[in-house]
């Protein structure tokens, strides 16, 4: 009844959907530097190209730290503090997550 | 500043990268593991668990991934969960175009390698290195392949152990990935004025996940923010 492949039951279809998803995503993953490859830098595309890091950056990250509120935002803000100081990652890092749950043991 | 200016490849690179990797250890463990609990309880199969893990390899994708699987798939659902993924992985179309100069005189089956181990922490240590003027190859390789290493075995534990952490928000972890993001940000910054695009960027980031459901926010921000960029003088 299934000879059309309609229904593609376990452990075949798992397979084929995880080969999909794969797919799917190194497109994503290679299409960036395929399409860069082709395109000729202009100035302009470059001050783009310049302006993304960041960009992505605080795209990803804003909207996740305002829903979480002040606690969030201060922690964030402390992060970067340590970060601008020290210039290391890691203490970054700590001093982000540290403050975070100090903050939210007395909260 | 280094003198070896052009890119380049050692395996003293890769060694570095996997050094630099290491802040980004906190984030991929904690999602990871978080992963392998949904998968576990959701009935996956350890071998559906760590296959989507090792291959498809894109944290969001993945949970979202987990809410429409199926027991058994037709070709609709199949279709629906690949294009899922592709919107939720969009983003990183813009990863790679930022690494196109770096990687344009790689040899092909090593750029694939590496753009198949891309992710946004990974691409975020590797620019920070570029940015401070490296241009070794190995150490983004060498980042992508230990990141990859740690989300594969938090997977593997979060699937037996559950959270790998009791109570994460106690510590502060549910936020580790925005501020480990955020700490980047720093060594980025070059003055206010090339950060005019950045501010651009997350105030449209701001506006579209108030009015759209879903990750689109990320995206359509970070476009906008290249948008600022090239008007900007």
């Amino acid at each position: 009844m299934n000879t059309a492949g309609t229904i593609i039951a376990s452990p075949w279809g798992s397979v084929l959907v995880i080969a999909a998803m794969t797919l799917v995503t190194f497109l994503c993953r290679i299409a960036g530097v395929v399409v860069m490859s082709r395109v000729r830098l202009t100035p302009r595309i470059e001050r783009g190209l310049r302006a993304l890091p960041g960009s992505i950056i605080l795209a990803t990250i804003l909207p996740v730290v305002i829903d979480n509120g002040l606690h969030a935002i201060i922690a964030l803000a402390a992060a970067i503090l340590a970060m601008a100081v020290t210039r290391v990652d890691i203490v970054g890092l700590l001093v982000g997550l540290g403050t975070l749950s100090v903050i939210r043991a007395f909260a | 500043m280094s003198p070896a200016l052009r890119p380049h490849f050692s395996s003293a690179g890769l060694r570095h990268g996997a050094r630099a990797a290491l802040p980004a250890f906190p984030g991929f463990i904690m999602f990871a593991a978080a992963f392998g609990t949904a998968a576990a309880q959701k009935g996956l199969s350890l071998g559906e668990t760590l296959g989507l893990s090792a291959f498809v390899y894109a944290g969001a994708s993945q949970m979202v991934g987990l809410e429409i699987w199926q027991q058994a798939w037709t070709p609709s659902t199949i279709l629906t969960i690949m294009t899922v993924t592709a919107v939720v992985n969009a983003r990183m179309i813009l990863l790679g175009a930022t690494l196109q100069p770096w990687l344009k005189d790689e040899p092909l089956a090593r750029t694939a390698l590496n753009l198949f181990l891309i992710t946004e922490a990974g691409w975020l240590v590797g620019t920070r290195y570029h940015g401070e003027g490296g241009r070794d190859v190995g150490v983004l390789l060498g980042c992508g392949i230990i990141l990859w290493v740690v989300w594969f075995f938090a997977t593997l534990s979060g699937f037996f152990a559950g959270a790998l952490v009791p109570e994460p928000r106690r510590f502060g972890l549910d936020l580790v990935m925005p501020i480990f993001f955020g700490v980047m940000l720093v060594p980025l910054w070059k003055g206010a004025k090339p950060a005019l695009p950045w501010l651009v960027a997350g105030a449209v980031s701001l506006v579209v996940h108030a009015l759209v459901p879903g990750y689109a926010f990320i995206i359509v921000g970070a476009l906008a923010g290249v948008a600022a960029g090239m008007l900007i003088e």
